[in-house]
Order: C-alpha cells, then structure tokens, then sequence
C-alpha cells in the first residue's frame, strides 16, 4: 500500500485493517506519534489526514491510502508553534505535545486571531494530564502572533 | 600565574525562566519513550491475571501452542518472589493464594505481538469471600495516634461542638504514557531495565531481591517518562519484575507495555478515605478541640500505605492552630488492587475533609468562611498537632488575605447568594520533603563533576514532566558560580548516579537540591576561581559528592509521633467558582484562583505549570473522576467513561506565587510538587455548598448533586 507521509511516497506491506498508528510508529519509524489510550479519547496519537487532526488509533491504514499524512516529524522542528510551546512550559511530559502540536497548527496557521473559546473547542479532544492547558493556551496565542507577525 | 576571577558567579539562574534542559525533543517528537525503542530480538510481554478477587489458585492450563512462547510463573524466580518496597507481603507472581482482581499469575513472551495478544490461558480456581469494606476489614496495616494536650479539656471550653464525615474516591493517575518498560540481558548474566519511572532507586532495590545471585549486576535506566503523578513510584517495580524474569528466562529482550484498560485495572490508585471530624468551637470561632479519625482503604498489599496514612494523618488538623487535638488514623486491607503514590499522599484526603468541615463549623456560627480561617490559621510560632513550631517561613494567613483580595471572594460571596452560583475557598499546607525521620534514613547522596565543558550534576531524580533537570541545574549554575548552559544533568542510570533518592513528597528541589547546594559550595571553593572546563583541562575530572544532612535541632519520635514532621510546609488558598446547570445537575469551575507559597520560585514558569496542572488534577477529582468498582476490579476502565478534565472542563486560572524564602532551602525554595493538588477539591465543595448543595463525599458527580440534600438559603455570614 501506498501512504504519502510527511511529503514522501512510502510504500508498507500491512494488512488493510492495520491501526495507521502501528502503521506510522512500526512500519515508518515515526515514533512522534503516541498511543495514549487507543480508542480515540485523548488524541495523543492525533495526525492530519488531508490537513484534518485525526486520531490514528481509530483509523484502518487502507482509509489513509492515498490520502497526504501529516505527522509532527513532518514540522520543521522549529515550528513557531513547537517554540511557544517549549518557552510556555506548554509541554511538561511530553508525550501528548506531539497531538497538540498537530491538532493546534490550524489555530497558529489561519490569520484569524485564536480566541480562547476557539482554542478550547479545537483541542477539546486533546488530553493532557501536566499542564491544566492553561499554558497551551498561552503557546498558542502567542505562537499565532509570531507566525502573523511582520 | 593567578587565575582570572571569571566566575565569580553570574548568579542569574535562580528566578529566571531558563530554557528546558531536555532543549526541543519534546515538540518534534524526537523524545523516545519506552515504547519508541526496540531492540534486536526483542520479544512482547504479556500478563496474564487473576479473574477472582480471593481465593486459590488450583489449576493452570496454557490452550495454545507454545512454540516460540516464554512462559513465566513464580518458580522460575531466581531470587525472592516479592516486590520489595516496606513490608515483604506481595508476591511478584501468585503461588497459590489470590488476594484480588488482576493480580499476576503468569507471564507470556512471544515474538510476535498478535501472536501473543491471542494465546489463552485457562486457571482454575477455588473462591473465597473477598472483603471491599474497609471499614469492616480486620487487618490494619498502620494505626498511627496523634496527640496533644487534653481534647477531654479542650471539648469542656466548647460552646458548639460540630461533627461530620467527610469520604474522598479513589483516583487514576491517567499520566498519558501508560507504564512501561524493557528488560534487557547483557553480557556476563548483567540485566539492564529500561522504564518509564520516578524511582531507580526502588526498582533496583526491588529486582535485587527479585533475581539474587542469579543476576550479579542490575542497571536501571529511566527513559522519557510521560507523566507520573506518584504512579510511577511504585508499581514500576511490579512491571519492571516481570519483563526481567521473561528476559531472564528467554535470554531476549523483553518489552512490557500496557494498554490503557490494563494499567487503569491493575495499577495503582489514590487511597480512598474516610475522615470524621468532632469539633469544639467557642461562639465567636476559636476552635478548642478536634478529634479526628481517618480511614484509608489500602487494597490487598501494604505498597506504600504506612506512609501515605501517616501524611494523611499529620495533614488532618488542616492549617489551624488547636490546643487539644487527637487524630487516629488507620489503614486496611481490602481484596481491591493496592492503592498506592498518588500527588498529595494522603494529604489531599484529609485536607478536604477538614475544609469542608470548616465551612461547616462557620455556618454553625454565622460567621463567613474567611474570619473563621483567619482567627485560627498557624502562624509563625505556633505548634502544629505533631508538636512541631512553625518558622517565620509560615504564611497561612498571608495566601489566605491575598486569594480573598484577588479573588473578590467577600463581595462575590454576597452577590452570588442565592443564583445556584456559588464561591468557595480553601486554605492548606503542604509539607515538605520525607515525613518525619524519612529523610535520616533515605541519606539521599547527590553529586557534581566537572566535564571538558562546564559541570555535570550527578542525581537519581527524575526528569518526568516538572523540570528536575532545569531547575536542579539553575541551583547549581548559581551556586557554582557558572552560566546555566555550562550545566548538565546527568542520565537517571543507576549505574552513573548516586542514590538522591526517590522523586516523590515534594522532596526535589528542597532536599536534592540542598544537597547540590552544598556540594556547589565545596567546588566553587575547589575552583578556586578557575571556570570548571579549565580546572578540567588542568587538573582533571574534579567530583565532589556528599549526603543529606538533617538541619540541627530537628527531632522527630517514630512511636509517639511527637516532633518536627516535616522541615517546612508550604501554604495554599484556592477560591473556586462553580455554576450549576439546574437540568443536567453538572458542576462547573468558571474562574479559580490559587495563591500559593513555596518558599521561592526556582523557574517561575515550571512552578506555574505545576500550580495550573495539579489544580486541575484536584478539579478533576472533585467533580469527575470516579472510579467505579465492580467485584474488586475497576469497570470503567477506559478513558471514555473514566473521564478527566478536558480544555473545556479546566476554568481559566489566577496564579499567584507569594515568595517566603525557607533559610533551609536552596536559595530559600521549599518543595511545590504536591501542594497543587490539595485545594481545588474542598475550595469546589465550599463553592457547591454556597450555592445550596450539601455535599460531603467526592467525585461530585451530576448523579451525586441530584441526590445532594438542598441547604435552606445561605444564613447570613457575620464577620
């Protein structure tokens, strides 16, 4: 099967029905994605399928086929948003920061200011344990006013 | 030649928010957790558990085909089958005896994870009745008695005497990586553990018992941890057991990871409790005796009981000065999966059942919330119930004044009467570090070396979300004299690091901390004014190491629990501010406001975090964490109906960070980590009662407030 992830063709030999989780973290190496629960309740695992956060615990690799994948290794790594989110203390763990990054990149990319309201609905499917997102919140904003800036 | 006195000290790194240790591996997904590495024929490990709460076990029959399979029960143990941890009571592996729901009694390994994930084993067992009562549970773990001076006496002063019970849930960790680790054979029968953990230490102690001689040389390494929250305290020792014993067996790597339904079934869970409260005040709010007496629900194994009863129990009489008071505190032994490390320790359970019956007590009276508190909070100078004076570094009604000015809490307490809106407040204190003698006996050992580079800080705390690395290499920075980017804190690997002890009580900064301090202090005077890179060029690696050392005059009576309980407190006041929708019965926070004292920021921004995420920890647990028990076993193990605080769940908060620096604490810091949790809970309950609902008992579920009995109109508050 073929997956365009992160900008490249990649071919995987997996059954159809394969979690594109597994997929991405065993058949890729793309470890960035996490499994956090596994029935799409906390969104650790979230990536963008056609520029749409989508858990992909919930999501059979033959649905992804064909379709363009967006995983965090896909940022730059200095992604406005990656930089707000490490100076916020917007990531204290760790491991649900790579869905939050992914589920939040609309938010920093759309030239309409984030209102707090929006930023909580949109990551309303995004747990995180550490940080009571309050700095999440700040990250965003303050990402948003970097990436429009100028 | 005279060296240049080029570090004299910047001395900048303390106060300020200096970018993270672990640089961006974090938010590009580079950062590996347990489960992001495998190694060259590594196998997967699975649990297989008991399906009854009590009984024995009389039969096991592997129905598959075991090619290819490592199989795992408790006689291939080549040390001890025990988990070692306070008392030698639970077994690694069932022998025989099951004492609850999801205990281990048989270990798979296999290659290939479909594979394994499809082998059955059938047990076969012979029940008995199990015991979920605690309070008709016949075996005690601990029994801990508090006193001081004549509560008969003290009861005789009274004018009013008002009682109440007060019971607190279980509760999930949800750190969002589940536990995890892998075990891995090496050369010369040495076995290398690599896990998501808070404590090398007590897994190294553990797997020592575990595999004796037949293992000569164990190494624990902790890997990126996502969140711990106590859960990682002491179960890691469990999992940690069974991937070694497959790995020894198989002679292969060995992977044990868990799904989340498993690690919310078989882990660890803050300790259920019970609290009752006998009160004696006179009519304008002096409280003259309390008599408390409190239960925790320790599940079938000791784990770490003893000591969460005994925070739970020196946190029972709140922050409030009383001359007569008596606290009996016990923990039992129910067929439940053991309760264990949860932020808080015991204290969060007390702490809200003390400040619920505060509000209660002000209601009695007619007196407002804030006047009660403020006429009996501890003040420098004060004895605690444990006998213990308070320094000058004691700022109960400091947080207290602050939080009710910044909050608007008086004027917000009358306008909001009578709306179903409500607001409540909470006022607490958490100590610091090891309980009691806790700390003599751990003789946590840190140390510092130099490098080609600047120096290298040598601990066993664990980096696991909270900013250890940060924050112990700022102190360092500054007590040596150095910039902060010529530190580096070394691997949490048991075979690089001294024991600094677990990372857990709040203990880190305070004590590991002031441990580095002391050792900063010998190098800068070693240095002698050379930077550490070009003493190292010169002179070599310079190591300085030393142990923790009790400050003079701190005494403490394991038998009596007389003495100084902790070094330090640190102080708290939550206000929280609830709406109630009258069709569903759902709470919710709408602005909460957390005024809180640890001594000093070391990083105002990671403090921050730590207030804003254990304030919505202990939100959670007010309103909708439940852990629902059937038959001994958690049945709602899923985060789909275990639910946590969402974006949407979480109030936009005001943190406040009131400095009173600790003259024992590194560059006056105390210990923050657990305070957090403390307050939400009764701050939300007292907002819940303003607004008309008796409750008592938490989570406050919308099915619990539609029960809840309606109060009569707030009666008018009298300051």
């Amino acid at each position: 099967m073929k997956l365009n992830v992160n900008g490249e063709e990649r071919t995987v030999e997996v059954h159809p029905m394969r979690r594109l989780l597994d997929v991405l973290r065993e058949d890729c190496g793309l470890t960035g994605t996490k499994e956090g629960c596994g029935e799409g309740e906390c969104g650790a695992c979230t990536v963008l399928i056609d520029g749409e956060p989508v858990c992909s615990c919930l999501v059979p690799a033959v649905q992804a086929e064909g379709a363009t994948i967006v995983t965090v290794e896909g940022l730059s790594g200095d992604h406005p948003l990656q930089r707000a989110l490490m100076r916020e203390i917007g990531s204290q763990c760790g491991i649900c920061t790579p869905g939050v990054v992914l589920a939040a990149l609309e938010l920093v990319e759309s030239p309409k200011r984030p209102t707090l309201e929006r930023i909580r609905e949109r990551l309303a499917g995004n747990l995180c344990r550490c940080t009571g997102y309050e700095a999440i919140h700040r990250a965003v904003v303050a990402a948003h006013a970097e990436r429009h800036s100028s | 030649e005279s060296p240049e006195p080029r570090y004299s000290g910047p001395m900048d790194s303390v106060g300020r928010n200096t970018p993270r240790k672990e640089g961006p591996a974090r938010v590009t997904g580079e950062a590996r957790y347990v489960d992001d590495l495998r190694f060259p024929g590594m196998l997967h490990g699975r649990t297989i558990r008991s399906s009854i709460a009590r009984g024995r076990v009389t039969g096991v029959s592997l129905d598959f085909d075991t090619t290819g399979f490592t199989v795992v029960d408790h006689r291939d143990i080549p040390g001890r089958n025990l988990i070692a941890l306070i008392e030698p009571d639970q077994p690694a592996l069932v022998v025989e005896q099951v004492n609850h729901r999801e205990e281990p009694i048989l270990l798979l390994a296999h290659e290939d994870r479909d594979t394994l994930a499809r082998a059955r084993v059938s047990i076969a067992y012979e029940t008995a009745e199990p015991v979920y009562d605690p309070t008709v549970s016949e075996h005690v773990f601990k029994n801990i008695l508090i006193e001081k001076g004549n509560l008969d006496r003290g009861f005789e002063r009274a004018e009013v005497v008002i009682e109440g019970t007060y019971s607190t849930g279980a509760q999930e960790h949800v750190y969002i990586e589940t536990n995890g680790v892998i075990a891995v054979p090496e050369p010369g029968g040495r076995m290398t553990l690599y896990g998501s953990l808070q404590c090398p230490y007590y897994v190294l102690k553990a797997l020592r018992e575990l595999l004796g001689d037949a293992v000569p040389d164990v190494r624990v390494v902790q890997t990126e941890t996502g969140g711990g929250f106590g859960g990682k305290e002491d179960y890691p020792s469990v999992i940690a057991a069974h991937a070694c014993l497959l790995a020894h067996k198989s002679g292969r790597p060995v992977k044990l990871v868990y799904d989340r339904a498993e690690d919310m079934t078989a882990t660890t869970k803050r300790h259920p409790a019970i609290v009752r409260h006998r009160t004696g005040v006179t009519r304008d709010g002096r409280i003259t005796a309390m008599d408390v007496e409190v239960l925790m629900d320790g599940g079938a194994y000791c784990t770490l009981s003893p000591v969460v009863l005994s925070r739970g129990a020196i946190h029972a009489g709140g922050a409030y000065r009383c001359a007569n008071t008596r606290i009996a505190a016990r923990a039992v032994r129910t067929n439940t999966p053991p309760n264990g490390a949860f932020r808080g320790f015991g204290a969060p359970q007390t702490l809200f059942a003390v400040e619920v019956h505060m509000d209660r007590i002000a209601e009695a009276l007619g007196i407002d919330p804030v006047t009660l508190r403020m006429r009996n909070a501890l003040r420098p100078g004060d004895t605690t119930a444990t006998g213990q004076k308070l320094g000058a570094d004691s700022s109960a009604r400091e947080v207290l004044r602050e939080a009710v000015r910044r909050s608007g809490f008086k004027r917000k307490r009358a306008k909001l009467a009578g709306t179903g809106r409500g607001i409540g407040l909470s006022l607490f204190l958490h100590g610091a570090g090891f309980t009691g003698s806790g700390e003599v006996r751990l003789a946590s050992r840190a140390g510092l070396e130099t490098t080609p580079t600047g120096v290298r800080v040598l601990v066993a705390n664990t980096e696991i979300g909270q900013g250890t690395r940060t924050m112990l290499a700022q102190i360092v920075a500054d007590g040596v004299g150095v910039p902060y980017e010529q530190v580096e804190v070394a691997d949490a690997d048991t075979s690089q690091v001294p024991d600094s002890g677990p990372t857990v009580a709040s203990r880190t900064c305070m004590v590991v901390g002031g441990i580095l301090t002391r050792c900063a202090a010998e190098m800068r005077e070693r240095l002698a004014g050379l930077s550490p890179a070009e003493h190292h060029a010169r002179h070599g690696r310079l190591h300085v190491e030393k142990g923790y050392e009790p400050h003079e005059g701190r005494r403490w009576d394991d038998a009596t629990y007389r003495g100084d309980a902790y070094a330090t407190y640190a102080w708290g006041c939550d206000v929280a501010e609830v709406e109630l929708d009258p069709v569903t019965h759902e709470a919710r926070v709408t602005r909460f406001t957390a005024v809180q004292e640890f001594g000093r920021p070391i990083h105002p921004a990671m403090a921050r975090g730590q207030i804003e995420g254990g304030s919505a920890q202990g939100l959670g647990w007010a309103l909708l964490e439940q852990v629902v028990m059937r038959d001994g076993r958690m049945a709602n193990a899923q985060l789909t109906n275990y639910v946590i605080p969402t974006t949407l769940d979480t109030p936009p908060m005001d943190v406040v960070m009131l400095e009173n620096h600790y003259a024992g604490g590194p560059f006056g810091a105390k210990g923050l980590g657990e305070l957090p949790m403390d307050g939400p809970a009764p701050a939300v309950v007292n907002a819940l009662r303003h607004a008309g609902l008796d409750v008592r008992d938490i989570p406050a579920t919308p099915e619990a407030l539609a029960r809840a009995p309606r109060l009569s109109p707030t009666p008018s508050e009298n300051a």
